[in-house]
């Protein structure tokens, strides 16, 4: 036998040594990049459910969707919308990178490396002008 | 397939069914061409969100009632709602390595994913069909 693997549902075995990785690598920016591509992923489930939380008021009438966009508008709500707006267009900009990467472009650890800082600024660039408009329109 | 497999891996492994076998090509390519989609959607969903956000209830229920309005969201939810599904359970499969706690996690997210995509669906359809609240 070349694997001594417990049947599933057994108590697991004692753990194995790990090299070590987190501890000993420098960071680099791709690295971070990739993490918090999967925490705004992440985010972004989450927000999704704020979406159909939206609906859910809206067709709950008037004194439900009073209620829902009281407590978004509210300055931890707006505080939340944001956060979830900065991970929505890291992910979206980020997304486009991977798809570029599925192409085989790009790849390049300099230029991996400018991207990663790209899609990160345009994140946060992205979300102050949209919340820079919301606030000219009265959304926020 | 199973020809492939033969010449990698003992008859113990592929009787188990372990090994690295997760999201496979149909995952990935459903990934890839929902983020093609969700690009768009998302774009439009920014727009949409600052168009109503200063609505009032009645404005906001009208807004919904609009076709152009409607599907694009519909699209957004069933869209959305599969790409976080398959993106979360890659994250699962990463981080979740107990068999029961994993096959659990994986089977609420499907549930998870499935109901809120269903309950937010049939919140819309009420809406964008004049169905809800005090109309």
């Amino acid at each position: 036998m070349t694997e001594s693997q417990a049947p599933a549902g057994s108590p697991a075995l004692r753990p194995r040594p790990v090299a070590p990785h987190l501890q000993v690598w420098r960071w680099h920016v791709t690295m971070a990049g990739s993490i918090l591509h999967r925490a705004s992923g992440v985010s972004n489930y989450l927000g999704a459910l704020v979406l159909v939380g939206w609906l859910l008021a809206l067709a709950g009438g008037p004194a439900a969707y009073g209620a829902y966009m009281s407590a978004l508008g509210s300055p931890l709500g707006k505080l939340v919308l944001f956060g979830f707006t900065v991970g929505v267009f890291y992910h979206l900009a980020n997304g486009v990178r991977h798809l570029v990467w599925d192409f085989g472009r790009g790849l390049q650890p300099q230029v991996a490396d400018f991207t990663a800082v790209v899609v990160m600024s345009f994140a946060v660039a992205a979300s102050l002008a949209v919340f820079g408009v919301a606030l000219f329109v009265g959304a926020v | 397939m199973a020809e492939a497999d033969r010449r990698f891996r003992t008859p113990l492994s592929r009787a188990r069914g372990l090994g690295s076998a997760k999201a496979g090509v149909g995952h990935f390519i459903g990934q890839r061409v929902t983020a093609m989609a969700l690009a768009v959607l998302i774009l439009w969903g920014v727009w949409a969100a600052l168009s109503v956000a200063t609505l009032p209830f009645d404005a906001a229920s009208a807004w919904l009632r609009a076709p152009l309005h409607a599907a694009p969201l519909l699209l957004l939810l069933a869209v959305g709602f599969y790409h976080v599904r398959i993106g979360a359970q890659v994250i699962i499969e990463d981080y979740v390595h107990t068999p029961l706690l994993k096959t659990a996690a994986l089977i609420a997210n499907l549930f998870v994913s499935a109901f809120a995509f269903v309950l937010g669906a049939v919140a819309l359809l009420k809406v964008a069909f004049g169905a809800a609240g005090a109309l």
